[in-house]
């Protein structure tokens, strides 16, 4: 058990510790133009898709200058590296992996520069946790397929500008994973309508969007027909260790212990309550236990073996974790709790009413609990499938 | 970076639980514990001369010169056996004394704590159940050089077969004014009785001390300065517990699922329903979470003074993690198996007892977690 860099990691840590030294203000005095600023220069860094390889604009950093570069900046509060969510983190690993040469240099340098938004097209009505029941109707025209359907959760697809879609091209009732197809479709196609999902926190975040007779030129078709199950899991065969959580969960507990302290609750300061006190180390100590379970999965990473499906440990304790952080920012809170922003008794402005009416985008998202559960049971434990 | 363990670790838990397999599996064990000392000493020998008591002890005493972390294989794998021995209470004792003891007093308990001869355990609890030292009550008289305690020690680990203790008692009126002592077993005014215990792998009992002389040259370190020593020697006991709360709580999670995969109901293994299932798979992402706090809170403890104050939060995050989750795990390893996992046949009940011992032992879940809130800023 080492915890040590190696010579070349520690200068890779200086070099970004001099980096955020220099270009990095504190939280409170970053003017209007920086997040402009940042996003140049980090891209000139090539931090911007720093895992992936250099021929396609990425960085080409290894596993553990991934993981040395996201704790730095994240100790630092630095903004993220690179502003398209989705591209990033869903379109540009299935397009290095499946795309054309052509698609490649059409679409990851946007990606990569942040210049518009993707959005994902997976989840439908009738097909949430089940994703390979998708029904999403596609058929070929000549040059063209033709699309039918609705998706659902689909976030930020209202300020999008393409979509990574999911659609069913082969219904003749083969394996439900053959016959899907996955395409590239522009959102202002005619025929697509996005209808935004107010969330029960009052926001919307999601959309729904409705497909009708659109028209997806076949070139705009990543990896081969029939393929899409696999073009879309080759950006999840990247697993992650879930380290990058610790420092958002911890920094969300110490604002937690501070509101504590600043919260009177039953006569006294909420943070001299026996039980909440419990509550937020308990809290903290999950964190920390994810924080060493995402090491060790990064050892295993790092000796060279794949993760699977033992980083359903760290989501697990992640959707638990939001919903706790969130209950007990209310208990804090008392009598107050219920109110809404605006109400005189409610601390920061609202904040931690809202937070805690927005665990649901993280802990369903990423897959509800009890799958996590049942992908624990039924792959590692080896019970049988339902 | 690598937090995990090295081949010649990853060796030792291979050999421990062969040795252990072989030599003490449940069935073995069970007629173990039904024996007066409660432990073989034929193995507790054997395990000497492997120097697996003695692994994280000095080399200049006997011992075999290995970190904290290593020592954690060692327990995983014991905690896995549920194999009765006092090997906890003696590896904390010896620690007691290699940190606090001078070079005569290292001599003199060592070799024989190392090698299996000699049984050490450290004895703090009292009536009031308190592990702060500023809670002790215990109070010795000071008479030149000696001191004189009169009194009463409970819940002693092993106190039935130890050949030594190491006894904490106040010395001063300052709240820290606590004092260690190595008092032979045979000391005249020392009277050791059992409790009846209900995890017969785990033996405890009560120590009366009356009018029973400590010589100068009993007392480790300085006399009424050991308090920050019993703080770290609770550091480590709650570690070193809840190292052994990995393995068996692991064992606990393997029983029951293999259970699972072979009882049928409703025409289906009952491991198919989620039901079944879901509770198992949270004991696989309790255990392996736990699992790795015990791990660095052992790395912490490994790195000495610099990480104290890292090493005392980490070993409380292990064990108030631990202790609650075993307690848990128990409790469903048991419900999960119906009616026969209310039976003495069925081996499960052996895990939920452990997890009793488990749970309060250098403290539980509350203790740790209100050391921690005061600690940590609230």
């Amino acid at each position: 058990m080492d915890f040590k860099l190696s010579p070349e990691e520690e200068a890779f840590r200086d070099e970004v510790r001099a980096f955020l030294d220099e270009n990095l203000p504190p939280d409170g005095e970053r003017g209007p133009e920086f997040g402009a600023e940042w996003n140049r220069k980090v891209r000139e860094k090539r931090w911007v898709g720093f895992s992936w390889p250099e021929e396609v604009g990425g960085g080409g950093g290894s596993l553990m200058e991934q993981v040395i570069l996201k704790d730095e900046m994240a100790k630092r509060k630095a903004p993220s590296l690179g502003s398209c969510f989705m591209g990033l983190a869903w379109v540009g690993p299935s397009l290095i992996e499946y795309g054309t040469e052509a698609q490649k240099q059409r679409f990851v340098p946007d990606i990569l520069d942040g210049k518009y938004q993707w959005c994902t097209g997976y989840s439908e009505p009738g097909s949430g946790s089940d994703l390979a029941s998708l029904q999403c109707k596609c058929t070929r025209d000549g040059d063209e397929y033709v699309v039918n359907g609705q998706k659902i959760w689909t976030s930020i697809a209202m300020w999008s500008k393409w979509m990574i879609l999911l659609v069913r091209t082969d219904t003749t009732g083969a394996a439900k994973h053959d016959g899907i197809t996955c395409l590239l479709v522009e959102m202002d196609s005619p025929g697509l309508e996005v209808r935004p999902i107010k969330n029960m926190s009052g926001s919307s975040m999601f959309a729904e969007v409705f497909f009708t007779d659109v028209r997806v030129p076949v070139e705009n078709r990543l990896g081969e027909e029939g393929q899409g199950w696999q073009v879309t899991i080759s950006a999840l065969a990247h697993e992650r260790s879930g380290i990058a959580e610790f420092h958002g969960l911890m920094r969300n507990l110490d604002r937690l212990k501070d509101l504590a302290k600043r919260s009177m609750k039953n006569g006294r300061p909420a943070s001299e309550d026996p039980g909440l006190r419990r509550r937020l180390v308990r809290a903290e100590t999950k964190v920390e236990a994810m924080r060493l379970n995402g090491m060790r999965f990064l050892t295993k990473q790092l000796k060279g073996e794949k993760l699977s499906s033992e980083t359903s440990i760290n989501k697990l304790h992640r959707a638990l974790l939001e919903i706790e952080l969130g209950e007990i920012a209310l208990e804090i809170q008392g009598s107050a709790a219920p109110l809404w922003q605006g109400a005189a008794p409610v601390a920061d402005d609202g904040h931690w009413q809202r937070f805690a009416l927005g665990w649901p985008e993280v802990v369903i998202g990423g897959g509800t609990p009890n799958i996590q559960k049942n992908i624990i049971a039924e792959r590692i434990l080896g019970l049988p499938k339902d | 970076m690598n937090f995990g363990f090295t081949e010649e670790q990853e060796l030792l838990r291979a050999e421990v639980r062969k040795f252990l397999d072989q030599n003490a599996p449940l069935e073995e064990v069970r007629k173990i514990v039904e024996t007066p000392e409660g432990f073989d000493r034929h193995l507790w020998n054997r395990m000497g001369e492997l120097g697996w008591i003695g692994l994280a002890m000095p080399e200049a005493h006997g011992g075999v010169g290995l970190d904290f972390v290593t020592l954690v294989v060692l327990l995983e794998e014991t905690g896995r056996s549920l194999f009765p021995s006092p090997l906890l209470s003696t590896v904390i004792a010896a620690h007691a004394i290699q940190s606090l003891g001078d070079e005569a007093q290292q001599a003199r308990w060592l070799p024989g704590l190392a090698d299996g001869r000699a049984i050490g355990s450290l004895a703090l609890l009292e009536d009031n159940d308190s592990l702060d030292p500023a809670d002790m009550a215990l109070r010795g008289k000071a008479d030149g050089d000696d001191w004189i305690l009169s009194g009463s020690k409970r819940i002693v680990p092993d106190a039935g077969v130890a050949d030594c203790f190491v006894v904490a008692f106040r010395s001063g009126s300052s709240p820290d004014a606590i004092s260690l002592a190595v008092v032979d077993k045979d000391s005249v005014g020392l009277s050791v009785s059992d409790h009846p215990v209900m995890d017969l792998t785990k033996r405890s009992g009560q120590l009366q001390l009356a009018e029973l002389r400590v010589k100068s040259d009993a007392i480790l370190g300085e006399a009424g300065a050991a308090a920050d020593a019993v703080r770290s020697l609770v550091d480590l006991g709650a570690t070193l517990v809840a190292a052994e709360a990995v393995g068996a709580a692991e064992a606990a999670l393997e029983i029951t699922t293999r259970f699972a995969k072979e009882r049928e109901q409703f025409d289906s293994k009952i491991g198919r329903f989620q039901g079944v299932k879901h509770p198992l798979a949270e004991m696989y992402v309790d255990v392996e979470s736990f699992r790795s706090l015990v791990y660095y809170a052992a790395w912490c403890l490994d790195q000495g003074a610099s990480e104290a104050p890292a090493a005392s939060r980490a070993a409380s995050q292990a064990k108030a993690y631990a202790a609650e989750a075993f307690a848990r795990i128990g409790i469903d390893g048991v419900q999960l198996h119906g009616g026969v996992g209310y039976t003495d046949e069925y081996d499960i009940q052996l895990y939920l007892k452990r997890s009793k011992w488990a749970r309060p032992a250098f403290g539980d879940s509350d203790y740790h977690y209100d050391r921690l809130a005061a600690q940590g800023g609230l």
